[in-house]
């Protein structure tokens, strides 16, 4: 019995020791983040880096741009990372967040089978997606809300064409298992470039369209509204949001990738305003 | 093919070096579902002493319900841990959403019941005469409730390795709360699924073999308890 008691005192005091520590001090930062953001590795990076020049400690979630905004509009974290910039106008209009900074952007790349079997290389992106939706051959969508899925659907919405029919599948799921599913399936796809140049070597998609002006993919950190939500570290999603576009975070940002794609997978942008980075 | 080998060769690399990842991710499951493993047994083994010996109105009632929680969704349990720590929450004043407690929260919750339910069995199958004995020799009831444990603690120890068997392979609640956070709350199984999406199997293939093994040494444990019980 003596054992089990033991047991009891050694478990609560890990369980209570965790290395994220305790509340009372405000260290901790609550980001609400994207997959892609997380997928990428860059995410792994800037929290550690962030860490060391900063007294407070990031908590990051990546659950995709739909969910983040959502989360930021219960007050339930501290600073938002996301990239869909009509639901972040709606979302700073209801009063959900303080500051809105543009960090960084990349591209979308429209991603096929490298034989194009819908004819749609050299066309814009519009034009792309008409033809394939002409042709009936498969278009995975990720279906799951996140940033990448928004831009997806309002990128269907300028073309007129509402995409359903056994043609248009919905993965529901992240970036890099949506492209494995659209290899699988010699299926057109959008994705993110980032993603996927990780992924090239693993998957049969070539990029079909690219480097049209409605790809382009602004990311920008909101700080959650302390004043309609007195529990958010305001001070900590400051910290973060000025360690985002300091100049030394940018050209962190700019280099990360490098080494490994021999391209850049994001640009930097900060003090630019919407219209500039377009 | 030349994936899965390239996969194989990188995590016996990543193995042999100790890499820092991989090590990281490992003692965090092993921090998180050890503390969640230890309360479920400080817990589970006296509640399930308890409802093994007890009778009262309702106790079949009770029994299943524990039965019912060996079998509980990791995702539901991880949505309602979600929903209680988040800060609108009624525990959001904890400040628990994205850290290892809610994460031991959490597989405590899933732990817990299997911990209880196989200790109640396993007391029950202690021979009834050892009872009326202790009772005849005017043993208390929490004397007779620690000599049946000690009676029983192969079985319980079956119970708590079921547990966590559980939920060290677990990743929807894990996930669901803990928030995947490098070198913190990413544990194997979330590093994993983590891995498969960015594509690096390598380091997926290091991790599953680590998980693999930790499963098997569960498994020896639990089969060299059970096989020590046979009668000869």
């Amino acid at each position: 019995m003596k054992q089990v008691v033991y047991a009891v005192i050694a478990a609560l005091t890990l369980a209570a020791c965790g290395p994220a520590g305790g509340a009372v001090t405000r260290r901790e930062v609550l980001l609400a983040t994207t997959t892609s953001f997380q997928d990428s590795g860059l995410l792994d990076v800037l929290a550690a880096d962030f860490q060391n020049r900063t007294p407070y400690r990031l908590r990051a979630t990546a659950v995709g741009t739909g969910a983040a905004l959502a989360i930021g509009a219960r007050g339930d974290a501290d600073v938002l990372f996301v990239h869909a910039p009509q639901e972040e106008l709606s979302y700073m209009r209801d009063g959900n967040g303080d500051r809105r900074a543009v960090v960084m952007h990349n591209d979308f790349v429209l991603l096929g089978p490298p034989s194009d079997p819908a004819h749609v290389r050299g066309k814009n992106v519009f034009d792309a997606l008409r033809a394939i939706a002409d042709s009936r051959i498969p278009f995975i969508s990720r279906g799951d809300k996140s940033g990448t899925d928004i831009f997806e659907k309002n990128l269907w919405k300028q073309t007129a064409i509402v995409p359903a029919g056994s043609w248009y599948v919905e993965a529901a799921t992240g970036m890099g298992q949506t492209l494995t599913v659209a290899s699988e399936k010699r299926a057109y796809t959008l994705s993110d470039r980032g993603t996927f140049l990780a992924r090239r070597g693993q998957i049969e998609l070539a990029i079909i369209v690219e480097r049209d002006p409605p790809l382009i993919n602004v990311y920008h950190v909101i700080t959650v509204s302390a004043r309609k939500f007195p529990k958010v570290n305001a001070a900590g999603a400051d910290a973060f949001a000025d360690y985002l576009v300091s100049p030394e975070t940018q050209r962190l940002i700019a280099s990360f990738g490098v080494d490994k794609y021999g391209e850049e997978l994001f640009f930097p942008d900060a003090g630019k305003n919407d219209a500039d980075v377009r | 093919m030349d994936l899965i080998l390239a996969g194989i060769s990188e995590a016996a690399a990543r193995l042999v070096t100790l890499d820092p990842d991989v090590r990281e991710a490992t003692s965090a499951a092993l921090v998180v579902s050890g503390s969640a493993t230890l309360i479920s047994i400080a817990t589970g083994v006296p509640a399930g002493a308890w409802l093994g010996l007890s009778s009262f109105r309702g106790r079949e009632l009770v029994l299943s319900l524990v039965n019912t929680g060996m079998g509980l969704p990791p995702v539901v349990v991880g949505l309602f841990v979600a929903v209680l720590v988040w800060r609108s929450g009624p525990f959001g004043a904890l400040d628990w959403y994205c850290t290892r407690q809610a994460m031991v929260v959490a597989q405590y919750l899933l732990a817990a019941p299997t911990v209880a339910g196989l200790t109640a069995i396993a007391i029950q199958s202690v021979d009834p005469m050892l009872r009326l004995q202790l009772a005849a020799l005017g043993a208390t009831r929490g004397q007779t409730l620690a000599i049946l444990v000690r009676e029983a603690r192969l079985p319980i120890l079956t119970a708590a390795m079921a547990g966590f068997g559980a939920v060290i392979s677990e990743i929807g609640a894990s996930l669901m709360v803990g928030c995947n956070i490098k070198g913190d709350t990413r544990i194997l199984t979330t590093a994993i699924a983590l891995d498969t999406s960015k594509g690096e199997f390598g380091s997926a293939f290091a991790l599953a073999f680590i998980l693999l093994l930790l499963v098997f040494a569960v498994n020896a444990v639990t089969t060299w308890a059970q096989q020590r019980r046979r009668p000869l």
